[in-house]
């Protein structure tokens, strides 16, 4: 339930500073356990981390946009990445890109649905080259895509998620 | 002298003794070297790379991270330095904006200054990144990010010196910027406005927030009588933004200056001062008589207040309730003046000159108000009256001396002397002991309170009283302190604060000094001035005791106590953090919020929210109670506090909790 998930969250945010002592110096990896929780960090829960470790909220914030892994905005449940390395671009990832972006009303400034299901994001090299053009979604790797498989693939997920509430 | 070592700068042979680093060698050999990010009482940061130098069998290395060696041989200023030099001038002038002639830092800019003397001619680079908003949020500050060059100095001075941290540096590589927390603006986060910050950035990327235009328009509306306040600090610093050396007193030019502006009564807060050292030397010997509520900390700094109210609220019954000085002339002004000048009490407006930014925040604190209207309705700082003169035209060198109106004008030297570190102890240190044993303080007791480090303790005796006291300035030094006093810890008897390092004479508002020793040359001129005045002790200040006789009754009195005392309170460090820990908001559920603000966390709040929540699981509550993790009720000295629907619950217990839980819902079914 979902009550349950965000106890449990908050729960487990007491947990890890607890677990590194409290330790200014292990703000790093308290950060990277923390989003595995909320999948970014929010900023209420950034400054709650800053009072546990007796740092000000600033270098806290300050940590977290520093390191591009670290994300400050909500992110869907599903993250999608388009892959815009060389292979990619040359073989029409910017048409998936755009076809994604239209179909879910985002854009490069607006990276995520206000539902909170989709995060489309363009990201360099997946490392899958030979599949080129390439997608994931929440990791899991889609080659040769075209506009019109990405937008079905979508649509699946869609359904899916309709089916289950 | 056999172990006296040398290096060689620039092919002359120069000693060296003590300093840290090769920049301080330098510059005692009388080689200016340009520098952004080096202060000598902060950190090393190593960042803008000015002050290189090319070091025999070394290399080029930035000469403030850099340890001397006995026989170094170094070069300054070689054609390849000055070469780099000029290119690192460039890149940052590419991304600054360069709206000089707009800029109230102009003539006083560190970037505007080393980029004329390196002859910096035209920018070959290109700007990256886009304008960025201004924040005008706080009374005190104006933040213009696209003025900032990245040195990380106001960082360094918040965290190293005050210990607060509200600014620092956010993002990474073109879009690095210097905010404070969530890039939130400067009045939502803990920012105590003392304006270090804006005194040690070498641009004007933050200023102090400028007030000149609404007192051009007091000046202007012929119906008011306006009456002006001169702290202690303005008056040994004024003569810098006219060329004069820091430390030179300038209270006659002044007057004269104000009174050529419009002024129609020009004061002195100085008076107030002594009436401060009157009513907070009764109430520390009050205390200490019965032996409660001791130490008693100042209350003159009002970021200090503000640094207690929010970070050590359980310590506020040990705060002076003692208004500042700028304060208690507010007050004793709308009282007396508008008889005694025969004018309509909405007619009097009353503006401040202050070395400090944090007046002006003070000036707009509610406590300060009546009926909406503030007691001082204006606060200018040191630079802005410079700025004014000279936009008057007025040729403030040639000025011939005129006096301060009475009776507000009328003061002793321990009102002067207020404006430095040390002061406030030293004028309630001559007080008390004239009135206890009829002699004056012993002058190696003061020649102590005198020194400069940032916390002293010393014991000083009063005939039988023995008292022990503290002189604090950098916030930073108070926390250790602030501590023992929460934990009842702290045996001190009475403890001097002051946020600026050196106390106001330093201030933010002060003309911007790129000296290091213009602050002791400052301090000097007021310890000069209190000498040259016939009187040392504020209680022999005939002016003062006629205004109690006629209009403030008894020193502590009730009159007193409603013009000249307040009351402070807890204040959060954020603005607005909540967040559910339950599901989305549900207006119908009943709420339990439970604070984890700083002083609950340190009270045990988390374990409390656990145990809370581990309740609503047991019993089951999920459908009619949303749990609530919220940043600070400004109950802190009761915390933890919880908030159970409309009820605040102060030293909250899980039972209680449960308790008050299960009393509304029952009410609810
Ligand atoms: S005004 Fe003082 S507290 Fe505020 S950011 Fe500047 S240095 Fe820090
Ligand atoms: S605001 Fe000023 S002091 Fe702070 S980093 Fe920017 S230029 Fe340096
Ligand atoms: S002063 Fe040495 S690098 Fe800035
Ligand atoms: S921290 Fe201020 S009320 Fe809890």
């Amino acid at each position: 339930m979902e009550t349950d998930t965000k106890l449990r969250k908050f729960g487990r945010v007491c947990e890890i500073v607890d677990k590194y002592d409290r330790n200014p110096s292990k703000l790093i990896p308290i950060l990277q356990e923390v989003q595995k929780e909320y999948r970014y960090l929010p900023e209420e829960v950034m400054t709650y981390v800053a009072t546990c470790l007796d740092m000000s909220p600033a270098r806290v914030y300050g940590v977290a946009s520093f390191y591009a892994n670290f994300a400050l905005e909500p992110k869907g449940k599903y993250v999608v990445h388009i892959c815009d390395g060389t292979a990619c671009h040359v073989k029409g990832s910017g048409a998936i890109k755009e076809a994604l972006y239209k179909k879910l009303k985002l854009s490069g400034d607006k990276p995520t649905t206000d539902d909170l299901m989709f995060t489309v994001e363009a990201v360099s090299c997946l490392g899958a080259c030979g599949l080129a053009p390439v997608m994931t979604v929440n990791e899991k790797v889609h080659g040769q895509m075209t506009a019109e498989s990405a937008e079905a693939l979508i649509d699946d997920i869609l359904a899916e998620e309709a089916d289950n509430a | 002298m056999e172990n006296k070592q040398t290096i060689i700068i620039n092919g002359r042979e120069v000693p060296f003794n003590g300093q840290k680093n090769l920049l301080e060698i330098i510059r005692s050999a009388n080689i200016e070297m340009p520098t952004f990010c080096y202060h000598s009482e902060l950190s090393v940061y190593g960042a803008c790379r000015l002050c290189i130098v090319d070091i025999e069998g070394m290399g080029v290395v930035t000469s403030c991270s850099t340890a001397p060696k006995a026989g170094m041989v170094v070069r300054t200023h070689t054609d390849k330095l000055r070469k780099m030099r000029k290119i690192y001038m460039e890149l940052l002038l590419a991304n600054h904006h360069q709206s000089c002639t707009t800029c109230a830092k102009s003539s006083m800019c560190k970037l505007q200054d080393l980029a004329a003397r390196m002859d910096v001619k035209e920018v070959r680079f290109q700007k990256t990144g886009c304008e960025k908003a201004l924040d005008t949020s706080s009374p005190s500050l104006i933040r213009d990010p696209n003025k900032c060059i990245l040195c990380g100095d106001c960082v360094r001075a918040c965290d190293e010196i005050q210990g607060i941290g509200a600014i620092d540096f956010a993002n990474r590589g073109a879009s690095t910027t210097v905010v404070p927390a969530f890039e939130k603006d400067i009045k939502s986060v803990d920012c105590v406005y003392c304006g270090l910050c804006a005194s040690v950035c070498p641009t004007g990327a933050i200023m102090p927030r400028p007030e000149t235009e609404a007192v051009w328009d007091i000046l202007h509306d012929e119906t008011k009588t306006v009456v002006v306040q001169i702290a202690p600090a303005v008056r040994v610093a004024i003569g810098e933004m006219f060329g004069l050396e820091p430390g030179t007193i300038s209270t006659g030019k002044m007057v004269a200056a104000l009174k050529m502006l419009g002024f129609d009564k020009v004061f002195d807060t100085s008076f107030a001062a002594d009436l401060t050292v009157l009513e907070e030397t009764n109430e520390f010997l009050k205390r200490k008589e019965k032996n409660e509520k001791l130490p008693l900390f100042t209350s003159c700094c009002p970021a200090w207040v503000k640094y207690v109210e929010q970070s050590f609220s359980d310590i506020l019954p040990h705060v002076s309730s003692c208004r500042s000085p700028q304060q208690m002339f507010g007050s004793v002004a709308r009282e007396t003046l508008p008889k005694t000048l025969d004018v309509k009490p909405e007619d009097l407006h009353i503006v401040s000159i202050m070395p400090c930014t944090a007046k002006k925040f003070e000036a707009k604190r509610p406590e300060f108000m009546k009926n909406d209207q503030p007691d001082v309705d204006a606060v200018i700082t040191t630079q802005e009256l410079g700025r004014m003169i000279k936009q008057a035209g007025i040729q403030f060198n040639q000025l011939t001396s005129e006096s301060f109106d009475m009776p507000l004008g009328f003061k002793t030297g321990a009102g002067i002397i207020f404006g430095t570190t040390g002061g406030v102890s030293e004028a309630v240190l001559r007080y008390a002991s004239e009135k206890l044993t009829g002699q004056k303080p012993d002058p190696d007791d003061i020649a102590r309170v005198r020194a400069k480090d940032g916390l002293r303790v010393h014991t000083v005796k009063i005939g039988e009283a023995e008292l022990k006291l503290a002189i604090v300035h950098g916030l930073k030094n108070i926390c250790e302190i602030a501590e023992q006093v929460r934990d009842g810890q702290c045996d001190y008897d009475f403890i001097e604060v002051m946020a600026c390092p050196g106390g106001c004479v330093t201030g933010a508002g002060q003309p911007v000094s790129h000296d290091d020793t213009a602050k002791e040359l400052r301090a000097r001129g007021l310890y000069n001035k209190d000498k040259d005045l016939q009187l040392h002790n504020s209680d022999d200040n005939p002016y003062l005791h006629r205004c109690y006789q006629q209009h403030l009754g008894d020193i502590g009195g009730h009159k007193a106590h409603e013009l000249l005392h307040t009351k402070y309170s807890s204040r959060k460090r954020f603005d607005d953090v909540e967040f559910l820990i339950s599901e989305e908001h549900h207006q119908e559920r009943l709420g339990v919020n439970v604070c984890v603000g700083t002083s609950c966390y340190l009270r045990g709040s988390q374990k409390l929210l656990e145990d809370v929540m581990k309740h609503v699981k047991k019993q089951d509550l999920h459908e009619q109670v949303e749990v609530r993790a919220t940043f600070c009720f400004e109950t802190c000295d009761h915390g933890p506090t919880v908030r159970v629907g409309e009820t605040v619950m102060k030293k909250a217990t899980v039972e209680t909790i449960c308790e008050e839980m299960n009393r509304q819902l029952q009410v609810l079914v």
